[in-house]
């Protein structure tokens, strides 16, 4: 165990956990943020991703401790009512079927747009690739990118 | 409007206050963060009256709406409450939706699946929303002291014109939710709807993009314990579990086996439990368990054969054998092949296909391969569960909550209506969630430790649970005579464990001479309903089987179907064809139209295919073009007829991942074996179509008619299949048989 110092969703806290705990899990069983979803837990579907300093990053396979002193945002902490641009685009497209890996696949798309602000449809498909959708709604998960990208 | 007698949803119109113990407390004190606030904000009445089962209404005419059926993507939390809300004749900004609880006293049919929602809960829906609206207009007929029938509605308004009188539905709710039931009431006609017919967005968008906790595995209560199961490979057994392997690890409370279910149980359809026995641990937090269970020592044995008695849909009371050994994907190969060439069990048979393949011009045979698939739903299996001694409360992923109650009762030892199941939102189901075995394990996890638990199945585990989706083969065999006219159609298929021959659907119906058998070799290996169970293979292997038909007769693959069609309409063959040839045919005329068939579009290579199941008629055109060995699908168009859309974009949307879905596992999908145990455990292994892989543009059209609606979850995923196995013949010159087929495509030499 160790005394960990989060920086979560601008809220700044110490944690005494094992520092080889999985972010996901810290987020999901300690700190009631189940936003971000436990799909693979190899980081091989996108479902638990978050932004760790504005990269995205999947938090399943994350230590704890890696995120110390960081700024960590997770899709609670994205925008304040739910109206970041990319949440905003999801819900005018419309794009959720079962929801469950949407907040992963917005995390993931709010980073791309940050870094490139007027992706290409290759950009989105290259980003986007790491996160699936079983429901397979990415042809209006790209919609909602450009959507966003435009507004 | 229609008269429709109101006891066609007698169970709808018990109210909950008369139900034993005051029936369903409800709490609204969600109501304010619910609402993006950017609608106008719905506040909270000062008093609710309730209709019936689905409906109530505020004091301030706000409405709620209860959805019956559990949500796994479908969109029926929408869609459903929209067909209440037309009828009602209120404004869709002041409706609330609420998810009800598995209430089978309430409500008549909770079970998602089979794209049967909309189609079944279309009448009784109607009729619980015309049986309010009728009832508030009774109440001002009283009130104003005016003929009813001289009363008018519009958008949650009660209006008397010669009178003038006007009040809100809020405003005479009171009266009305005392006023007897009418026996009938008038629904609309299909030309007044308001709200049926119109896009409308997911009610539950604005909190699935903000990450609220809406499904299963979100759930937490204080003192909850998590649980992890450990399986053994399929024909195999728990032999020893060291419990001391794993209780002094941090975090960890026990470690045990439990019986999943008890020994003389007769089960139903949806009890298909891939072990009788499971490992579990269980502790504070998932990633202490889930070290656990890395670290736990358990051991298998096989397991020997046993037998189970079912009850089984339309057959009655049958008993499954479980073959005890440990199976492998080329040995089942193997044993299809070599069943692929005896007689099956004849399904159907129309004329004298025998004579008629002896003296045929030319004979036409393929056969068709398809391999077990995992569902892989992105929400791992889980379920919350406490039990105590008088009671079981249980939430989850759960698509037949019908259907796992008696199984609950008898495992559990307690009442049926002692078990309280609360529908969570399901992050997918595709039919493995029509299996309630996790919400049994949680259950008797909880009644074992006496806490509440959330059991959480890992990727792995849910992935080599079973459950699947059966490996199948089919031989399909035409007869043309020498001018070549179809004379003669034979199918046979098999499977592992079940074969998946549907023999009345089309072709049957157009030939003279037909004959489908059908045969089954049994496995330990679990299986279960897939998204278009069956039909998935059979519009694969058909589709694709009559594209190469008709190149062989030198017919367009569209004008060929359409000719078999005229044919079953104008003098069907044999009885009991399961389609409707003028239907069938309409969608095929829609895609040619759409897709405008005659023009192939440059660069890229194109192929037909159109199938009848779940009630709804499909027609698809697949246009791709290949980079190196990999298929780009530039587009797809779909026409579709499923009578009356209700929610017109999210038909779409439904539409779209349906034909995604199928390319995804047309192309990549697979679950192989070795020795009992899966070769893929994880997304690293199991291929899923991913943002790259996706068609560039889909579009979806629907037939415009006035049938009763028909359900989308399922009837846009089959035909795909053949539609890009016929399109990658065009493009390589070589025709697919084997899926998946991606690991199959190549240039031929003469096209590169």
């Amino acid at each position: 165990m160790a005394a960990i110092n989060l920086n979560i969703n601008g809220k700044k806290q110490v944690l005494d956990i094992d520092p080889k705990t999985p972010v996901l899990w810290v987020l999901r069983d300690h700190l009631n943020l189940v936003g971000t979803k436990f799909g693979c837990g190899v980081a091989q579907c996108g479902a638990c991703t978050i932004h760790v300093n504005g990269n995205a990053v999947r938090s399943c396979i994350l230590p704890v401790s890696q995120i110390e002193n960081k700024e960590v945002i997770t899709i609670e902490g994205l925008s304040e009512d739910g109206d970041h641009p990319v949440q905003k685009a999801w819900l005018e497209h419309d794009v959720a079927q079962c929801g469950y890996c949407q907040t992963g696949q917005i995390m993931t798309a709010a980073a791309l747009l940050k870094s490139n602000p007027s992706p290409s449809d290759e950009d989105i498909e290259n980003t986007m690739n790491g996160n699936i959708c079983r429901c397979a709604t990415y042809l209006r998960i790209k919609a909602a990118i450009k959507t966003a990208a435009n507004s | 409007m229609t008269q429709v007698k109101t006891t066609i949803n007698r169970r709808s119109f018990i109210k909950a206050s008369a139900l034993a113990g005051g029936g369903l407390m409800l709490s609204f004190s969600w109501l304010a963060g619910c609402k993006p606030k950017d609608e106008a904000l719905l506040t909270v009445p000062e008093e609710w009256f309730e209709f019936n089962s689905y409906i109530k209404i505020g004091n301030n005419g706000v409405v709620t709406l209860m959805s019956p059926n559990p949500e796994f993507g479908s969109n029926v939390k929408t869609s459903m409450p929209m067909i209440l809300a037309d009828e009602l004749d209120v404004d869709w900004k002041n409706v609330i939706v609420q998810q009800a609880d598995f209430y089978p006293e309430r409500y008549d049919r909770q079970f998602t699946g089979g794209s049967q929602g909309i189609r079944q809960g279309w009448k009784p829906l109607r009729t619980a929303g015309a049986t309010a609206r009728q009832m508030l207009i009774d109440a001002s007929a009283k009130q104003w002291n005016v003929p009813a029938k001289e009363i008018t509605t519009e958008a949650g308004m009660l209006h008397h014109k010669s009178s003038g009188k006007k009040a809100g539905y809020g405003e005479m709710a009171s009266l009305a939710a005392t006023l007897p039931i009418p026996a009938e009431v008038a629904v609309k006609d299909v030309g007044d709807f308001k709200i049926i017919g119109t896009s409308r967005k997911n009610v539950e968008g604005k909190n699935i993009v903000t990450g609220k906790p809406l499904f299963g595995i979100d759930h937490k209560v204080e003192g909850m314990l998590i649980a992890m199961i450990v399986h053994p490979p399929f024909g195999m057994m728990i032999k020893s579990l060291d419990a001391s392997s794993v209780k002094s690890m941090p975090g960890i409370k026990d470690a045990f086996t439990i019986k999943t279910l008890t020994e003389d149980y007769e089960r139903n359809g949806f009890d298909t439990t891939s072990f009788l026995e499971l490992g579990v641990i269980v502790g504070n937090t998932t990633w202490e368990v889930m070290n656990a269970k890395k670290a736990l020592k358990v051991k298998f044995e096989l397991m020997p054969e046993y037998s189970m008695t079912m009850q089984q849909f339309g057959r009655g009371k049958v008993t499954a054998i479980m073959p005890k050994g440990l199976e492998s994907t080329e040995g089942h190969r193997t044993e299809m092949a070599k069943a692929s060439k005896r007689k099956g069990d004849i399904l159907r048979k129309d004329g004298n296909p025998e004579a008629a393949f002896k003296n045929a011009a030319k004979v036409l045979e393929r056969t068709y391969s398809a391999p077990h698939l995992a569902h892989n739903t992105m929400e791992p299996a889980n379920c919350f569960a406490n039990v105590t001694a008088d009671k079981a409360e249980i939430y989850g992923p759960i698509q037949a909550p019908g259907f796992i109650t008696d199984t609950l009762a008898a495992r559990l030892g307690l009442p049926k209506e002692k078990i309280h199941i609360r529908l969570a939102r399901m992050g997918g189901g595709f039919g493995v969630r029509a299996y309630g075995h996790h919400l049994v394990e949680a259950a008797v996890i909880s009644q074992q430790v006496k806490a509440p638990v959330k059991l959480i199945y890992t990727r792995e585990d849910d992935m080599t649970y079973g459950i699947y989706r059966p490996a199948y083969t089919a031989t399909y065999r035409a007869a043309l005579d020498k001018d070549n006219n179809l004379i003669a159609f034979h199918v046979k298929g098999g499977g592992i464990p079940e074969h998946p021959i549907h023999a009345n659907r089309f072709p049957a119906g157009a030939v003279d001479n037909y004959l489908a058998e059908g045969w089954a070799i049994p496995s330990n290996i679990t299986i279960g309903a897939f998204r278009a169970p069956r039909s998935n293979f059979n519009a694969a292997a058909e589709q694709s089987f009559l594209d190469e038909l008709a190149e062989l007769v030198g017919k367009d693959p569209i004008d060929f179907r359409l000719e078999l069609l005229e044919r079953a309409k104008n003098n069907p063959v044999g009885k009991d064809n399961d389609y409707d040839p003028d239907r069938y045919a309409g969608v095929l005329k829609l895609v040619k139209e759409k897709s405008n068939w005659s023009q192939t579009p440059a660069n890229v290579s194109r192929g037909v295919a159109a199938y009848f199941c779940h009630n709804t008629y499909v027609a698809e055109v697949v246009d791709l073009k290949l980079a190196g060995n990999n298929p780009v699908i530039e587009n797809v168009i779909a026409a579709v007829d499923c009578g009356i859309v209700v929610n017109p974009d999210a038909a779409k949307n439904m539409g779209e991942g349906g034909i995604i879905d199928g390319i995804g596992n047309a192309l990549f999908g697979e679950l192989t074996f070795k020795d009992g145990v899966p070769d893929k455990n994880n997304f690293h292994q199991y291929k899923m179509i991913r943002q790259k892989e996706s068609p560039k543009k889909i579009e979806v059209h629907f037939v415009k008619n006035e049938e009763d609606p028909t359900g989308l979850g399922e009837p846009l995923f089959p035909p795909v299949f053949a539609a890009v196995a016929n399109a990658l013949y065009q493009a390589t010159g070589k025709r697919y048989y084997d899926q998946p087929f991606a690991k199959h495509v190549e240039m031929s030499p003469s096209r590169m």
